[in-house]
């Protein structure tokens, strides 16, 4: 009895300092965000800084709130996450696809493996006049940018996880007459489900990045092209606005696929 | 003609360098119903020869025949037990079992039926819609048992299927593969170290030499060993002599490649 009290206690306290300890956390992160936006307003209206170039978080937000009033942002907006779905998608199920077929056929896999290795190497946004020009300078030249830029770390990263299944998996599958798809659908993909998911967290954010380069290089709309056409007329208040929407939005479908993952792994 | 004959086979592997020889003409056969063993150091081709009767690797010279029909690749005709239990950790217990119809595409009802009986009878129905994740060694083989069982195969290969179980699991399922593999008359080949194992289970014992790997000698295990079951052969007391006999060829076998 009294044992089972003194556990009890016990429990009630670490409870309670986990507890404690959580909200100590979150307070921390509250306050670094406060102080963050405050000195930098501050400093901003002390003219510590040129407000000119850094703007101010009123500024920012007061920009944001008319061009939502008078909702010429939500077409940059749409623009914008719309490309960056569409590349991460493409880039993401090519990726896999290609991972695929070099897992089909081993002999292609040699061959192109020095390609694979350079192509992985290169910086992706380097094609992009290249991409433009084949493409035409529109959307379909910033959704494969972002497409390209994840393609070939997907097909090497997802092939490596095809690769590395346990061969008695597939022994066993052998002893059973399975064909090399059957193989492929009931041991090789659901072995390498994990890899698969990791690489979409990867992929959102490099989606991003060539989205954005493709529209510094060719837009006319696009928050990409917002920073530039700012950058361009000196209005770094639209830069800034621009760059907190951007941070925004790819918090968003990180989340997301964070939640997928945690949905698709239960 | 005997129903399982190996014929004059020998295998070499591959590879940049150079290559190996893992089998050197090995010729046995095995009759209807019988269970043997293969015995051995490591490295002496037991595994290969299991994979090449099995159908996955063909082997570079001679040839395995069932029945009087050549095995060129795997049929369900023959089941393949591994070291670990290898039950699909995504899959649950009942669709680990019917892999085998699920690959062949012969998945009925009535197959799902006896499924979940075989499993019900071989202590397994509580965990019938678990993931392998959540049953012990000892269960998991059992279920693996039930999985290789499931296509009816006329041949059963066992790969070392206890050696990566705990002791008193390892006794327990040695008794009931040898009852269930005897209720249904099959034919069975055991790979494993365990000399103790190879009495207790099998009614004919080859001993493998390595590189290459050959058949060194073969042992029949009494008649009235071969009756019981293998805990009790464990306790008998002609179990002993056999035991020390595969024992001392077996170091002999050792010093002579030693030398």
């Amino acid at each position: 009895m009294n044992h089972q009290q003194t556990d009890n206690q016990r429990f009630e306290q670490y409870k309670k300092q986990a507890k404690k300890e959580k909200r100590s956390i979150l307070m921390w992160q509250v306050i670094i965000f406060i102080a963050f936006f405050s000195i930098w307003e501050i400093i901003s209206r002390l003219h510590w800084i040129d407000p000119l170039i850094f703007s101010s978080p009123t500024n920012i937000v007061q920009l944001l709130v008319d061009k939502m009033v008078d909702q010429t942002i939500f077409i940059h907006l749409q623009v914008t996450v719309l490309e960056t779905i569409i590349g991460f998608l493409l880039g993401t199920i090519l990726g896999i696809l290609l991972a695929s077929l070099l897992w089909w056929s081993p002999k292609l896999s040699r061959i192109s493996d020095p390609y694979l290795v350079i192509l992985n190497a290169m910086p992706k946004v380097a094609l992009g006049p290249i991409i433009i020009v084949a493409l035409g300078p529109g959307y379909a030249s910033i959704i494969a940018m972002g497409a390209f830029i994840s393609i070939i770390i997907t097909t090497i990263v997802v092939y490596t996880a095809f690769q590395n299944v346990d061969e008695n998996y597939l022994k066993v599958l052998a002893s059973f007459g399975a064909s090399r798809y059957q193989s492929f659908k009931e041991a090789v993909l659901p072995a390498s489900f994990t890899t698969i998911i990791s690489t979409f967290k990867v992929n959102v954010g490099l989606s991003w990045v060539g989205v954005i380069v493709g529209e510094f290089l060719v837009s006319q709309k696009g928050l990409g092209y917002l920073i530039i056409y700012g950058f361009q007329v000196f209005d770094f208040t639209l830069v800034l606005a621009s760059l907190l929407l951007i941070a925004i939005c790819a918090a968003i479908m990180y989340q997301l696929v964070e939640r997928l993952e945690r949905r698709l792994m239960n | 003609m005997a129903f399982l004959s190996i014929d004059n086979v020998s295998h070499q592997y591959f590879t940049k360098m150079n290559y190996t020889k893992a089998l050197q003409s090995i010729s046995l056969s095995v009759e209807e119903g019988q269970f043997i063993s293969f015995i051995g150091p490591s490295g002496c081709g037991k595994s290969t020869l299991l994979s090449i009767i099995a159908g996955i690797i063909t082997p570079t010279e001679g040839s395995v025949r069932v029945n009087n029909t050549t095995v060129q690749r795997p049929s369900v005709s023959i089941g393949y037990m591994l070291q670990q239990d290898y039950l699909f950790p995504w899959k649950t217990i009942v669709d680990n079992v019917l892999l085998g119809p699920h690959i062949k595409g012969t998945l009925t009802n009535g197959l799902q039926q006896l499924a979940i009986q075989s499993l019900t009878e071989i202590g397994l129905e509580d965990v019938l819609h678990a993931y392998p994740s959540q049953l012990s060694g000892g269960m998991r083989q059992r279920a693996a048992l039930v999985r290789t069982l499931m296509t009816d195969p006329h041949i059963l290969l066992l790969d070392e299927p206890f050696s990566a179980l705990d002791y008193q699991t390892k006794l327990k399922l040695e008794d009931l593969v040898s009852n269930t593999l005897k209720q249904f008359n099959k034919t069975s080949i055991l790979v494993t170290h365990d000399i103790g194992e190879a009495i207790a289970m099998s009614d004919k014992i080859y001993l493998f030499s390595a590189s290459p790997g050959s058949v060194f000698s073969s042992f029949h295990v009494p008649e009235n060993l071969q009756q019981l079951t293998p805990f009790e052969a464990r306790q008998h007391h002609d179990f002993p002599a056999l035991f020390q006999h595969i024992w001392e060829e077996l170091n002999s076998l050792e010093s002579s490649t030693n030398r």
